[in-house]
């Protein structure tokens, strides 16, 4: 073991999160869009650590049948796939395509067949999503008997809503997707998750809430985590950075920053300074004393 | 047989069926899916499920995304 190593495993293991049935050993949910090339994609998802990736559905394309697909530079025996309705701006859109995905993963035998992460987006220039919309689908396809993660605003109300209408994980945005804007309201997010997780707020401790989208560098997921997250998705910040391998690696490292510092109790924030070496002692002249 | 297949007009010669199209785009073993006129047609129902005229057909996959 290196000494590093010998480090690492002095922290607290940080549990797998669950999710309706499903169990993820990271905490950290990578998506699988914008990269170069498939080999830095697989090689990003590695280094991150994830045990869950994003995919979307789309229309094959028939004119070339012959090129690669991401299938084969994702380990499926090690990787839970979790479909996206990535594209849909109706409920109505986004029950097809969760449908569709399901079936393409039940061929695949991939666990992911049974989950969805759903969005409803109102327009293509915020890509924020469209609560109704979302609420609807969402009621839908838990009757269909999918486990539904919904991407969701920033806001407890809504966060509520699609908790109660059987949303197995809530992930409010953090800021716009592929905005890199980090957590821009990090009292919203803060909110939505003390709705959900606090018994005071009729919400449960063991309620995951995932922050997804939005986020830019390491520090964001950092913030996340602090906030209370239980988890955090990301693609973009990892696909565009100029290494996203060494990216990924640094978003592995932030999660687990992020989960500790939420539960070591950092220190109140104060306007003036606290000395950190003692008064007591000191052999020179203190201006105002 | 005239239908729409991802958007785009496609001419079929004769009877066919989910299973014979993506055999002819030589899709037969790829994971897919296929929605014909916004239903999904389960991979069970391909050998039987008879395309007519007009129909739209979506066959689909998985890409990146996030």
């Amino acid at each position: 073991m290196s000494t590093q190593a010998a480090i690492d495993a002095t922290a607290p293991a940080i549990p797998p999160i669950r999710i309706g049935s499903f169990t993820l050993r990271s905490r950290l949910v990578v998506g699988t869009g914008k990269y170069r090339d498939y080999p830095t994609m697989q090689a990003a998802i590695e280094a991150s650590g994830a045990d869950c990736v994003t995919v979307a559905v789309r229309r094959e394309r028939l004119v070339d049948a012959q090129g690669r697909s991401i299938l084969d530079f994702l380990p499926l025996d090690k990787l839970t796939i979790l479909p996206n309705t990535a594209g849909c701006f109706t409920a109505e859109d986004a029950v097809r395509v969760s449908r569709l995905g399901r079936e393409i993963l039940e061929q695949l035998g991939n666990p992911g067949a049974g989950w969805v992460k759903l969005e409803v987006l109102g327009d293509k220039t915020t890509l924020l999503p469209d609560p109704v919309g979302t609420l609807e689908a969402c009621k839908e396809l838990v009757k269909d008997g999918f486990t539904v993660l919904c991407y969701s605003s920033d806001d407890p109300i809504i966060a509520a809503r699609l908790r109660d209408a059987g949303a197995a994980s809530v992930m409010p945005a953090g800021s716009p997707i592929g905005s890199g804007r980090g957590v821009a309201n990090p009292a919203a997010i803060r909110m939505v998750i003390d709705r959900l997780k606090l018994a005071e707020q009729g919400g449960s401790p063991e309620y995951p809430v995932i922050v997804d989208a939005g986020v830019g560098t390491a520090s964001d997921i950092v913030h996340a985590m602090e906030l209370g997250a239980d988890g955090v998705l990301l693609n973009t910040g990892i696909a565009h950075a100029q290494d996203p391998v060494r990216m990924a690696h640094a978003m592995r490292l932030a999660l687990d920053a992020g989960w500790h510092t939420a539960r070591a109790g950092r220190i109140p924030r104060k306007l003036y300074a606290n000395a950190s070496s003692p008064w007591e002692g000191v052999i020179t002249h203190i201006p105002g004393e | 047989m005239q239908i729409e297949l991802n958007g785009q007009p496609k001419e079929l010669t004769g009877a066919t069926t989910v299973a014979a199209l993506l055999a002819s785009l030589g899709l037969d073993k790829a994971p897919c899916a296929v929605e014909v006129n916004a239903r999904l047609v389960r991979k069970s129902e391909h050998p039987n499920h008879a395309l007519a005229e007009g129909d739209r057909v979506e066959v689909v996959t998985l890409v990146g995304g996030g």
